[in-house]
């Protein structure tokens, strides 16, 4: 039951021409990137703002509107001897999966008509691609908890560009303007701490230290190195980003189960 | 599929239910029983608590208290009592790309069953060449068709149909109505809602008035005109609600 409703899904995805723009988008901006910097460790490093940028607004905006629209065929399947918890996981995934799919193609694709990339930057790559599947998933888990929170289009929307305004521009921000304003004093651990509590920032933060690129990262960016520049450091950001992905997936799932249609 | 239908159990029963939203009671005790073979219309004014009833038996909206078995299932805890049930609703919210018999193969797949869409009721109903039609060239009417042919596919013994012939035309609408009685004739069960009380008489053996969540009539039409003094059922219907608001 779950093939089936996650190969209708993922069918029904694919017709989507909102899909198609997102891998023309992806594709695109690499292309564009390669062109005007070549394959080195620039475009690479350009790629990931990109990507953090646009990877989170993608899947909070495309999830929730397709929640919204799908709405009324859920509440149709669920009449049917369907179990709600199969019915949710083949929903996320038939969002999900397409959203990683085209971003991965449009990201690698031009690279591979570019002549590729050297083993050292395929790894930085294959690391790009899989964080930004990471924040995909995050993402479209944050999508379906806002949609299924809240029955009213308008403001689930509204709440899902709040929740990409805060995470992806605002954070950095509010740190820096944290750190500016009590630098005297010892904030530092209590910064540790918020900064785990940032997925995007956590997967810059991750990219970068494996770019070498530290004087690109924000203020957290440079606190984080500091603090974590060993092993410890690289898997304290990826449980911390394992527990937002799975947060945010329980939350929605759960009120999925209990939720009025 | 009526042998899935244990003798033991009435077909739908309704045991207590209550459910608000908010400070809104919109259930406030339910108790009802549907027997086999009975067409049942369930009717009221706006608000009083029919699409929660529904919503309740299709499982789709979780009671605060009571339960709803359909064939002695618990219909909130186990998705097989869905099994039983064909579902018409007012308007089959369909993908736009996908056509009538894509539906119908997902419907098989997802009730693992192999069963050929009912001939007559699709010729009858002029569907036809529209199976092979994607939804978004479809009008409502067409969807509506496309509904009632899911609803039956797999002679269901429990029919759960909201406002059915609202958008068909009369031809449609009528072989809509000689289906159920046949339905009705196999043992099936029925409960209808409908703002079209001539389908009403002639489909329902019984009526269910709500008005503010709670039962205010349970009886034949019969009763009710008697009860009412009114031959025609809306009059029935308009004269019950007058009577409550007095």
């Amino acid at each position: 039951m779950m093939t089936t409703l996650l190969t209708f899904h993922i069918k029904d995805a694919l017709r989507s021409r909102w899909l198609f723009a997102h891998f023309a988008l992806y594709l695109i901006i690499t292309e564009g990137l390669l062109l005007a910097s070549g394959t080195g460790d620039k475009t690479l490093l350009s790629l990931i703002n990109v990507v953090l940028l646009l990877v989170p607004l993608v899947g909070l905006v495309f999830g929730t509107i397709h929640q919204y629209n799908s709405r009324e065929f859920t509440e149709l399947l669920l009449t049917q001897p369907v179990r709600r918890s199969v019915l949710f996981g083949s929903l996320l995934a038939g969002v999900a999966l397409p959203l990683m799919a085209t971003f991965a193609l449009g990201v690698f694709l031009p690279f591979v008509w570019h002549g590729g990339v050297t083993q050292d930057q395929g790894l930085r790559l294959a690391l790009l691609l899989g964080l930004g599947s990471v924040l995909t998933i995050t993402s479209v888990g944050a999508a379906f908890m806002v949609s299924t929170g809240q029955t009213d289009r308008v403001r689930g929307i509204g709440t899902a560009l709040g929740l990409w305004l805060v995470y992806a521009v605002l954070f950095d921000g509010a740190v820096l303007l944290a750190v500016t304003t009590l630098g005297h004093w010892p904030i530092e651990k209590a910064l540790l701490g918020i900064m785990l509590a940032n997925p995007v920032d956590l997967s810059r933060l991750i990219l970068l230290q494996v770019f070498d690129a530290a004087a690109m990262m924000g203020y957290t960016g440079a606190l984080f190195t500091r603090f974590f520049t060993s092993a410890s450091g690289f898997i304290m950001a990826g449980t911390a980003l394992l527990v937002w992905m799975l947060l945010p997936l329980w939350s929605a799932r759960r009120r999925f189960l209990s939720q009025d249609f | 599929m009526m042998h899935l239908l244990s003798h033991e159990h009435p077909p739908v029963e309704v045991r207590d239910i209550r459910k608000a939203f908010g400070a809104n009671q919109v259930l406030a005790g339910i108790d009802l029983v549907f027997r086999r073979g009975e067409t049942t219309a369930i009717v009221g004014p706006n608000g009083a608590g029919k699409s929660t009833l529904i919503k309740c038996l299709l499982g789709l909206v979780r009671p605060d208290q009571g339960h709803v078995f359909i064939g002695g299932i618990n219909a909130q805890q186990d998705a097989a009592a869905r099994r039983l049930v064909g579902y018409m609703p007012q308007h089959a919210a369909f993908p736009g790309s996908m056509t009538g018999r894509d539906m119908i193969r997902l419907v098989e797949e997802l009730r693992q069953e192999d069963r050929a869409p009912d001939l007559e009721l699709v010729r009858r109903l002029g569907l036809g060449a529209d199976l092979d039609k994607p939804f978004r060239q479809l009008s409502g009417g067409t969807r509506q068709k496309v509904s009632a042919v899911l609803a039956s596919m797999f002679s269901p013994p429990v029919y759960v149909l909201d406002e059915p012939t609202a958008g068909l035309d009369p031809v449609a609408g009528a072989a809509l109505k000689d289906h159920m009685a046949a339905e009705r004739e196999r043992g099936a069960t029925t409960l209808l809602t409908s703002h079209v009380m001539a389908d009403l008489e002639e489909l329902a053996d019984r009526v269910v008035f709500l008005l503010d969540g709670r039962i205010r009539f349970d009886g034949t039409i019969e009763h009710l005109r008697t009860l009412t003094g009114k031959d025609r059922l809306e009059r029935a219907i308009a004269t019950l609600l007058e009577g409550d608001a007095a």
